[in-house]
C-alpha cells in the first residue's frame, strides 16, 4: 500500500527531508560552536517550526487541493493541538513556577483559582496530551463538518463559516475565564518528558520529531490520495453533483478528509508549541488561516509536496523580511499571492513540473494523474 | 395511494407537482416506465423534462404526488446517492465527466462496486473490473484514449464517456438528458443505435429535441408541455396529434 502510494517525486521529497533531518542536528551538535560549519541553536528550532508549518500546509492541501474544500479556519485546528501540548508543558512545570504552587499553573494562582478546572486533568500525562492534540481538533472538525457538509454548505459560504469558527475560538481563548491563560496564553515552559527545552539536544530532538511527523503526514496523505477514495475526492472537487449521481455519499468523503486533515493540523500544532515556547490566542487569528492557504497556493495546490515547499519558502521569506522591514511583510505576502495566482496558477511546483515536462516532452498535467500500479 | 397497477412498472409517477416560486414546472404529471423499455420524452424548452429527472433522482423534492420505484420504494424520500444505489443512472444535459481524471478512471469510479469511504480506501482494481472497462471502452469507442484526461476529449466524446459511465453503473434505469446536443449527425445516429442496444437489458428514458434522433430511436414517445403529458404513443401518433403540433412541432 505504501509502495504503491509513493512515486518518484515522493521518494525525492522524502530523501531530501531525510538528508535535512540528519544534517541539521549534526551541524548543530557535532560542530564546534564558532566554526563556520556550526549551525546556531536558534536555527534548529526555526527549521523545526517551518517543518510544523509544512505539515499544516500538507493537511490543508489534502482538503483543499484534493477535495475542493477551501478551509479558512485550519489555523484553529493547529492552535488547538498547540494548546493541548501547551497544557501538558504547563503541568510539567510543577512547583517550579513563580508562585511555587505544586499543581496550579501560575496564571491560575494569579487569578485566585482554588483548584484545577476539570478539563486540565489528565494533561500531566504526555500521552494524554498527544491524544488530545489529535482528538480535540478531530472532534471539532467532525462536528463542524457533520453540520456543514450534510446541509450542503459549499464554496464561499463554507470558507466564510470556517473563518468565523477560528475567529470565535480566538475571542473565546482571549477570555481569562476560559482557563487557557487568556491574552498571554501558555508560556514559560521548562521541559518536556524530563528534557530541558532550552538544551540543544532537546531542540534537535524536537526538530527530528517534526521531520518525522511531516514524513508521516505526507505518506498518509499520499496513501489516501492515491487510493480509490482519493479519486472520489478529486471527483468531488471537479464535479460534486456528478459524484452524488454515481452513488457516492459526498458528505461522508468530505467529513473523512476534513477530520483527518484537522488531526494532522493538531499534530503540527503540538510539535510547534514546545519549539516556539509559547501558544496564545493570536494563533487563532483569521489572518493565520489565510496565510496557510497562501502557502499552499504558492507551492502548488493538489500536490502535497508543493504545499510543504510553499510553507517552508514563505516561512523563510517571512523570517528574513520581518527582520529587515517588518511593516511590509503583509504587503509582500499579498503581492506574492497575486503574482503566483496570475503567473504560476499551479504554484512553484507546477511551474517546475511544466518545465521538466517540456524537457522530457511529456504532458504538462502529469502531476494530476495518479500513478499507474497493478495490484 | 400506490395502486396495484404500479407493481409491474419500474418507475411510476402519479399526480406529481412541483412549483418554483409559484410557477408550476411540473403540473400533475403521471406516467410509467416498464422494465427494459426504451422511451423518448420530447417537449419544448421549459416543458419540465429536466425537472422531471431531478425529481426521479431525488435532486428535487416534489410538492405533491407519488414517485414509486419498482412498486416498492418511495423515491421522494431518496437523495441522489440513494437513487443511484437503487439502480437509477443519469446523464446530464451538459456533459459532466471528471475532467482531471483519465478516461479509465472515470469509468472505474462509475463501475458498480462498494461506495463507502472505507471500501474505497482499501480497494484495488480487480481483473474483472479491468475487463469490464475494456468492454465499455470498445462500446463507447474510446479505447485509444484510455489513459488521456477526460478534459482532452471532444464534446461528443465526453457525451459518450458519460454514457459509458452510466453503463458502468449497470443501472436498471438510465435517464439520458439530451445526449445528441452538440454531436455531429453521424455521432447522433451512433448514439441512437447505442441507446437502442442498451434498452432491453436496461430501461432507458431519453429526453431529446432532435426529431431525426427520436425517429431513429423508434420507440414510444411521451410529449410534455407545461409540466404535464399531452400525448403519448408512437412518433407517428403523437406527430398527428393537433395539440402536439400546436405546442411543439408546428413552431
Ligand atoms: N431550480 C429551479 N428554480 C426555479 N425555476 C426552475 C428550476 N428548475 C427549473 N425551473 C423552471 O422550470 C421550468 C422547467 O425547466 P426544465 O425542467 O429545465 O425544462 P426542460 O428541461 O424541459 O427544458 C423552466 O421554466 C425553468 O425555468
Ligand atoms: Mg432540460
Amino acid at each position: 500500500m505504501i509502495l504503491r502510494a509513493l512515486d518518484l517525486r515522493s521518494w525525492i521529497f522524502l530523501g531530501v527531508l531525510f538528508a535535512f533531518t540528519v544534517a541539521v542536528p549534526v551541524l548543530n551538535l557535532a560542530m564546534e560552536p564558532g566554526s563556520s560549519a556550526h549551525l546556531p541553536s536558534f536555527a534548529v528550532s526555526l527549521f523545526g517550526k517551518y517543518l510544523c508549518y509544512a505539515l499544516l500546509a500538507v493537511a490543508l492541501d489534502l482538503v483543499w487541493g484534493y477535495c475542493g474544500i477551501l478551509s479558512l479556519g485550519h489555523g484553529a485546528f493547529f492552535a488547538l493541538g498547540g494548546y493541548a501540548m501547551g497544557m501538558h508543558l504547563m503541568r510539567e512545570i510543577g512547583p517550579r513556577g513563580v508562585y511555587g504552587d505544586p499543581v496550579l499553573p501560575d496564571f491560575m494562582v494569579f487569578l485566585n483559582w482554588p483548584e484545577l478546572p476539570w478539563f486540565w486533568h489528565g494533561f500531566d500525562m504526555f500521552w494524554f496530551a498527544v491524544a488530545m492534540a489529535l482528538f480535540v481538533p478531530g472532534l471539532l472538525a467532525f462536528a463542524f463538518g457533520w453540520l456543514a457538509f450534510r446541509s450542503r454548505v459549499t464554496g464561499v459560504y463554507l470558507s466564510i463559516i470556517t473563518q468565523a469558527l477560528t475567529y470565535a475560538l480566538m475571542l473565546a481563548f482571549f477570555r481569562n475565564e476560559m482557563g487557557f491563560g487568556g491574552n498571554n496564553g501558555l508560556t514559560d515552559f521548562k521541559d518536556v518528558l524530563g528534557f530541558d527545552l532550552q538544551s540543544d539536544q532537546t531542540r534537535a530532538g524536537l526538530f527530528v520529531a517534526s521531520a518525522l511527523a511531516l514524513a508521516f503526514g505526507f505518506v498518509l496523505c499520499r496513501i489516501v490520495t492515491t487510493s480509490k477514495a482519493g479519486k472520489v475526492m478529486i471527483a468531488v472537487r471537479d464535479a460534486e453533483s456528478r459524484t452524488r449521481f454515481l452513488g457516492y455519499r459526498v458528505e461522508s468523503y468530505k467529513l473523512f478528509v476534513f477530520t483527518l486533515s484537522a488531526m494532522l493540523a493538531g499534530l503540527a500544532g503540538a510539535l510547534y508549541t514546545p519549539q516556539v515556547g509559547i501558544i496564545n490566542p493570536s494563533e487563532f487569528s483569521p489572518a493565520n488561516s489565510i496565510e496557510i492557504v497562501i502557502w499552499v497556493a504558492i507551492g502548488g495546490r493538489g500536490t502535497l509536496i508543493g504545499a510543504a515547499i510553499g510553507a517552508i519558502l514563505v516561512g523563510i521569506a517571512k523570517t528574513l523580511l520581518t527582520g529587515l522591514f517588518p511593516e511590509f511583510w503583509l504587503f509582500v505576502l499579498g503581492g506574492l499571492f497575486v503574482l503566483v495566482t496570475l503567473f504560476l496558477p499551479k504554484g512553484v511546483l507546477g511551474a517546475f513540473g511544466a518545465l521538466s515536462a517540456k524537457a522530457a516532452r511529456r504532458p504538462a498535467a502529469f502531476e494530476l494523474k495518479p500513478r499507474e500500479a497493478q495490484p | 395511494m400506490i395502486s396495484h397497477k404500479s407493481t409491474n412498472a419500474l418507475l411510476y409517477l402519479d399526480g406529481v407537482t412541483k412549483s418554483f416560486d409559484g410557477f408550476k414546472a411540473i403540473n400533475s404529471l403521471s406516467f410509467m416506465i416498464n422494465k427494459g423499455e426504451l422511451r423518448a420524452v420530447i417537449g419544448p424548452n421549459g416543458a419540465g423534462k429536466t425537472t422531471m429527472m431531478d425529481i426521479v433522482t431525488g435532486k428535487t423534492k416534489p410538492d405533491m404526488g407519488d414517485v414509486v420505484w419498482d412498486g416498492t420504494v418511495n423515491l421522494t424520500e431518496c437523495d441522489e446517492a440513494d437513487s443511484a444505489r437503487l439502480g437509477i443512472g443519469r446523464k446530464f444535459q451538459k456533459p459532466t465527466v471528471f475532467e482531471t481524471h483519465t478516461v479509465e478512471d472515470n469509468l472505474l469510479l462509475a463501475l458498480k462496486d462498494e461506495r463507502s469511504v472505507l471500501a474505497t480506501l482499501l480497494s484495488s482494481r480487480s481483473k474483472a473490473q479491468l475487463a469490464r472497462i475494456d468492454e465499455l471502452l470498445v462500446l463507447i469507442r474510446l479505447e485509444e484514449r484510455r489513459h488521456e484526461l477526460a478534459a482532452d476529449l471532444s464534446h461528443g466524446q465526453k457525451q459518450w464517456l458519460e454514457i459509458g459511465m452510466l453503463l458502468a453503473q449497470d443501472p436498471q434505469l438510465l435517464l439520458v438528458d439530451e445526449p445528441a446536443a452538440g454531436m455531429t449527425d453521424e455521432e447522433t445516429m451512433r448514439t441512437a443505435d447505442l441507446l437502442k442496444e442498451i434498452a432491453g437489458d436496461h430501461a432507458v428514458v431519453v429526453v431529446e429535441h432532435d426529431m431525426a434522433f427520436v425517429k431513429a430511436l423508434d420507440c414510444r414517445v411521451t410529449v410534455l408541455h407545461q409540466g404535464a403529458v399531452i400525448a403519448e404513443g408512437s412518433i407517428e401518433h403523437v406527430s398527428a396529434d393537433p395539440r402536439v403540433v400546436e405546442v411543439y412541432l408546428g413552431r
